[in-house]
């Protein structure tokens, strides 16, 4: 499933919204989950899943080309957990 | 700098300002959104969302796990699990917010 289907499922469900409006209000859900971790925010979906930052330390790294030492700064990353509801559904219970 | 946990609550509030609905009604389009990913997730098949990310499903083999506590040996039965790939926009804005 892409974005565009996910759209127009909502769209057939909700006959009284216009496209559009439906293509802002999911959009509007995933900007909102960047933001809040661009923010260093958690947002926690039960039943769905968690997405958080985690923190990877400065290390020094290697070229693997060249075998040369480079200093890789420390960054931040995103995460996601899958919530305990959607993990059993995966697994049929 | 505290951080928060955003939550449904959150997303359905952000929705209700971007849209103009009535709150009841965009609390039920974030739920209808989270669920219509989960049940494509429940069917095996991967949700691919552009400029946000790819969820895929994914099959594990059976192995012997151990329990840490006891060193018990315990079987890992075969099992689904989800993974997240986050998109290049993702990934920048995280590590441009929390920069520093």
């Amino acid at each position: 499933m892409i974005r565009s289907e996910l759209v127009q499922i909502i769209a057939d469900e909700n006959p009284h919204l216009y496209q559009r409006d439906v293509e802002r209000i999911v959009s509007t859900v995933f900007e909102q989950i960047i933001d809040a971790m661009a923010r260093g925010d958690r947002v926690e979906l039960r039943g769905f899943g968690a997405f958080s930052v985690k923190k990877r330390e400065a290390r020094v790294g290697r070229n693997p080309r060249t075998g040369e030492s480079v200093q890789v700064e420390e960054k931040h990353v995103p995460f996601f957990k899958t919530g305990k509801a959607l993990r059993d559904r995966l697994n049929g219970r | 700098m505290m951080n928060k946990t955003l939550t449904r609550m959150d997303l359905g509030e952000a929705v209700f300002r971007e849209v103009g609905l009535s709150r009841n009604e965009s609390a039920a389009l974030v739920e209808s959104v989270l669920g219509h990913m989960s049940d494509a997730l429940a069917d095996g098949n991967s949700v691919k969302i552009s400029s946000f990310g790819t969820f895929s499903v994914r099959d594990k083999n059976a192995r012997v796990g151990r329990n840490p506590k006891t060193g018990e040996e315990v079987p890992i039965l075969p099992r689904r699990v989800l993974t997240f790939r986050p998109s290049h926009l993702m990934k920048d804005q995280v590590a441009a917010g929390n920069k520093g």
